[in-house]
Parts: C-alpha cells; structure tokens; sequence
C-alpha cells in the first residue's frame, strides 16, 4: 500500500465502478431487447482486470477472452466505443463486426478479446516476442480462465514464453467455473498457479477480490517482464457474480452452484473491498467513493446514449475489412 | 539479373533478399536453423538467432505467437508443413483469417505461413497433404500455389512484402525442378495474375501446383495428335485470376482443370463452377476435373500412384473434350 500512488489507487475505484455500471446497464438493454447475442457480465471480478492494467502503460499490449467487457474498460478503452460495439453500430470497436466477445481497441494495445477459449493466448506471446526481437521494452498481459488454463494453447504459449524469456504476464482470471463446471472437476493440480513450475516461471496466486493485492503482484510481474527476466504466472482467484452469458437461461444456478456459495462471495465484493481500503486509509471518504460511482454512472449513461444515436453500418459495410491489401472479390 | 535454380534454392533466396531488406521479417519454425528441407540454408549464419527462431513442437503456440508478433509490427515467415497446419488449426482460422475483418479492420496481419506439400513419395496418410482447397473455403488468407522456381521466389517475396495473411503451398514434388529466376524487385510475382505456360487453340488446360509439369507433358503429347492444348496456372488461388481462365476458355470452348487435391471441393470444383456460371455457352463439352481420388494417401507406391493426376490422365480426359 505505501508505494501505491493516491491516484492509482483511485483510478482503480473509478475503472472498477465503470465496468460495474457497464454491466449492469449492459444486463437491463439487453433483456429490454436493445441488442441481441450473447454478452458474459464481468460483475464480481473488475479487481482482476482494474489492478493488473494499472501496473501497465498505455504502450503495453492486452488480449482477453469471450468475458471481454471489464478488460479493455480496464485498460482504459473509449466507453462509448465499447458500447456501441454492443448495440451493433458503426462507432464501435469494430464498426459492427465483432460485438460483445471480440472488444479491440488498437489505439491503446488492446490486441483483442476471443471468444475461442485460450486462442489469444498465443497471439499476446506473439506480441512479447516481438519486444523480445525489437529489444523494446513493451510487456504484454493475457486474460484467461480456469477452463481455457486446460487447453493446449495456454501450455505450449507458456513453454515458448519461458524458453524464450518473454516479457508476457498470463493472467488466469479462476471465477471457479467455466460454465457449470467447477475448476475442481477439471484442474488436476490444487491451484492453477502451480503449473508455472512445470515452465520454470514464477506462479504467484492472489486474491482476485482485491484490486490492490491485483495491482502489487501484476507490478511484480511487469517488472521482471520488463527486465528481461520472462513470464509470470499470476492466478486471480476470483468468483463471477452473475451467470455464464446473457441469453442462456437454460443454466440455473441452483444446479451447479448455491445461493450461500454466490451470498458469500458477494460479500466480498471487489469494489466493497477496496473502497474500504480506500476509507480505513483515509485516501477517500465514503461520500467521495459515492461521488466515484455516481461519475461513473452517467459515463455509462453517456454512451448508451452514443450507442443508441450511432448509425448501422450501410450494406456496401459488410464487404469492407477483410483486407490490408485489397483483392477483387471472387 | 537472371539466374538459374532450382525451386528449393528459389524460395532460399527469396527469404534472404527479404530478411536483408527489411529488419522486421524473421523466420521461426521446427529444425530451421540446421535447414531440415533445405529453404533455411545459411540463415542464421547470416542474420542470427535472434531472426532465426528453431521453435518446440508446438504449432498451435507458435502459429499464433507469429500472428501476435505481427499485430505490432513484424513480418514473422513460418516455416511449416501442409500436414501439422492440423494441430494449429484454431490459430489459423480464429485469429489469423478472422481477427482483422472481427476487429473491424483494426488489425493487420503481414504474416506468411510457408507449407511444404509432400506427397508422391510414399509418405503415407499422415505426411502428404494438399490443403489449399479447404482454405480457399475461409476468407481471410491469400493462398499461393508456386510451380516453378520463378515463382516460388516471386511470390514468396510478394507475400513478404503484404500486409495480410498469406499461404504458400510449396510442392515437395517440384524441390529439384530447375528454372531461371530474377534478383531483387525484379523477382516479384504479383498476386492475380496468372501464367499463359503454353498457348493453344484446342482446349485449355488448368493445372495447379505440381499438375504444371503434367499438364505440359500432355500437351506435348496432344501435339502429336493435332490437339493444340493451352496450359494455364494461376499462381494464386486467391486471389483467383479468373479472366485469364475465362479467356482462354472463350477461345478454345474446352476445359480440363489438374488439380493435385482431392477432387470434392477441391480448387478445381471452384475452378469448373466459376467457367460453368460465367462462360457456359462459350463451352462446347462438358468441364473435366482431374484431380485426386476421394480416399487417403496409401503408403504403397503401387496404389500411391493411382490416387493423383498424371499427364496420362490429362491426355485422356483433353481427348474426352475433343470427343463431344
């Protein structure tokens, strides 16, 4: 905490209530039928994202996965831009193209959010390597979870990264399920973290819940990355809040998980965690905390407004991007 | 300045004119430092290790860490084969193929994935894939077919030089092939545009990759009946150069696509569908496909060669054409 600036330290409270009001507004227009296609709320795991992005600079590179709202919020994204990719218009991210699982914002090195688990894990080494190439200071930081820590991409991008000593933090975000499957019935080891042993990296496991905790353990791993020392393995142990994916209300979460285990957990909730933090050492008030979310709201606001008021793309849209270099079409 | 090479020495050259005149194309791939193939000979003598990555086995992971390297600003070359393109499938058509048309055309992705075609020598199943086909059918890569030194140098140095994803299917079948190649820009083969490889009269004859060679034997051969054959490869298979097909086919009404790939949705189906839609009435008998049989590549030379194209089955099938 003593080396931690006042303004990071608030500039986390403000990322962590902007991806809040996101998605719960994201929630309400979506089931108010404002725009169609699965969204996966990132409510009870900003702390992850919030804390690891504030040990990065605006030069460093992100890629995330289908959860892939809170992360380039996080990294400081336009709002207005992630939100109009929502609603399918021509101000979004991607002009319309990728919506709610495939958030990029080039501009500020977010390299993009995949919605096949695990498969920006090889892009973000991709990316540390050529830092590596370029002997540039640069690091990356890949989001994942504990399902995708299962796939083969997740090992062989580790194995490469430390083989080659490549300045990239894999970030596994543990909200303890994917879907309904608990990372119990599919992780053989007790902690994701402990596999950096196997690639000879350090594993660092940490509580997802708090932002502070986030942001100490991810400055860690970005100055060894810097230093040319390699990758870091750091497990967020987080809990999603909310179910898997909008729009996918056959999953009951009585079945898979209780109320009391969702009650506990929402008792710690990350941005209750650290605006306590914030208070206990007199950095904020608690009417200055609430000051911070109210802000936040009407940002949110403002770009649902944006969104709505953004036009659709023409039809002539649907054949633009596919090429740097243009070809004559088949 | 022209030179002589074989199609191996070719793509050789190609790569080092490139990595000499660009600091941000590297190569990475399995045992290419000590140049298993023969493309890689000499590389990191000249441009170190740093350039010249010998990676683990692990496609799926270095496939898509070249597209990441890409994203910001290298121009990775991966060095591969046909048959372990499989294991790294997700990368190639997730991110390679989709990431910049999802991301809005955020994304640019000067990335080349080199992938040897080994097939015809007894490699089996496992080692003799000829995939092109099954990435034409997903937008998003450039996919280039060389058949001859010139162009397994010219368009290797064009798709350095390009800005999307690019494939090269080189054929194993024609490492040793000789021909006369160019130095520098000189050397570059634009993409869309195919090559007249022999004119005629008769019937056109379209042949893809290692087909070339067997395509122009069997003119040869037509010769000697009084069949003027016109050999065309187009060089890329997309981009498609299909007004020199439509062309040629609007002169000789006849038309035999040679396709090394198996023969169900293969380049030549694009090929025949594409002349049928657009110069139906210029033909005046029926499209012949000649292309792989339908079933896995056996070990055993004696059935091996009965699965792909040869210049027998091209004279039989010109002659068909002839026929109606």
């Amino acid at each position: 905490m003593e080396n931690i600036s006042k303004e990071i330290l608030v500039q986390m409270l403000e990322r962590m209530w902007l991806i809040r009001h996101f998605e719960v507004r994201v929630m309400e227009v979506h089931s108010a039928g404002e725009f169609t296609g699965a969204a996966h709320p990132y409510i009870g795991e900003e702390a992850v994202a919030v804390g690891a992005c504030a040990a990065l600079e605006d030069t460093d590179y992100i890629a995330g996965n289908h959860r892939s709202h809170g992360h380039p919020l996080a990294k400081g994204g336009s709002v207005k831009g992630a939100m109009a990719e929502l609603y399918g218009r021509v101000d979004g991210y991607c002009k319309g193209k990728g919506g709610s699982m495939h958030l990029a914002d080039f501009s500020i090195g977010i390299l993009g959010e995949s919605g096949i688990v695990a498969s920006s894990v090889p892009v973000a080494t991709g990316a540390a390597l050529a830092a590596k190439i370029r002997g540039e200071k640069f690091v990356s930081v890949v989001f994942f979870g504990d399902g995708a820590s299962n796939q083969g991409a997740c090992h062989e991008s580790m194995n490469l990264a430390s083989l080659w000593k490549l300045p990239v933090i894999f970030l596994c975000e543990n909200n303890q399920y994917a879907v309904t499957t608990s990372y119990h019935d599919s992780v053989a080891v007790e902690h994701i973290s402990d596999r950096a042993a196997a690639y000879n990296m350090p594993g660092v496991l940490v509580d997802g819940q708090d932002a502070v905790a986030m942001y100490e353990a991810s400055r860690e791993a970005v100055k060894r990355a810097r230093a040319g020392e390699g990758p870091t393995l750091i497990e967020a142990l987080t809990y999603r809040f909310e179910e898997h994916s909008l729009g996918l209300g056959r999953v009951r979460r009585g079945e898979y998980r209780t109320e009391d285990e969702v009650g506990e957990w929402r008792l710690r909730d990350p941005i209750l965690v650290h605006e306590q933090t914030l208070i206990d050492h007199g950095i904020l008030t608690r009417e200055e905390c609430d000051a911070v979310s109210a802000a936040k709201a009407s940002e949110v606001e403002e770009a649902i407004d944006f969104a709505r008021n953004s036009p659709y793309p023409e039809p002539d849209d649907l054949f633009e991007d596919m090429w740097a270099d243009p070809i004559p079409a088949p | 300045m022209a030179s002589n090479a074989i199609y191996i020495e070719a793509i050789n050259q190609a790569i080092i004119e490139e990595m000499e005149r660009d600091t941000s194309v590297f190569i990475m791939g399995e045992d290419i430092r000590r140049s298993v193939y023969g493309a890689t000979a000499g590389l990191l003598d000249r441009f170190g290790e740093n350039r010249v990555l010998d990676t683990p086995l692990s496609e799926n992971g270095f496939f898509g860490a070249a597209i990441g390297a890409s994203l910001v600003g290298m121009r990775p070359v991966v060095e591969t084969l046909t048959s372990f393109m499989w294991v790294a499938m997700d990368q190639l058509v997730s991110q390679a193929a989709k990431m910049r048309y999802m991301f809005g055309g955020q994304a640019t992705l000067p990335v080349v994935y080199r992938a040897t075609m080994f097939y015809g020598g007894g490699s089996a199943a496992h080692h003799s894939d000829r995939s092109y086909p099954m990435f034409m059918n997903m937008p998003g890569f450039k996919i280039l077919v060389p058949a001859t030194p010139r162009d397994a140098k010219g368009l290797l140095k064009t798709a350095i030089r390009d800005n999307d994803p690019c494939i090269v299917f080189e054929d194993g079948t024609l490492s040793g092939a000789a021909g006369e190649i160019e130095a520098g820009d000189a050397a570059l083969v634009p993409f869309g545009v195919a090559d007249v490889a022999r004119e005629g009269s008769d019937v056109t004859i379209v042949a893809i990759a290692g087909a070339v060679p067997m395509a122009l034997r069997a003119a040869e051969e037509l010769e000697a009946d009084g069949i003027s054959a016109e050999v065309i490869d187009p060089r890329t298979l997309v981009p498609l150069d299909k007004g020199t097909i439509l062309d040629s086919v609007g002169k000789t009404g006849r038309l035999v696509v040679v396709d090394p790939a198996h023969k169900v949705c293969s380049a030549a189906s694009e090929i025949a569908s594409i002349v049928s839609e657009e110069a139906f009435w210029d033909l005046q008998a029926p499209i012949m496909k000649v292309a792989a049989e339908q079933v896995h590549i056996p070990y055993t030379p004696v059935l091996e060669r009965l699965v792909y194209p040869s210049a027998e089955k091209v004279v039989t099938a010109a002659r068909a054409t002839m026929d109606e």
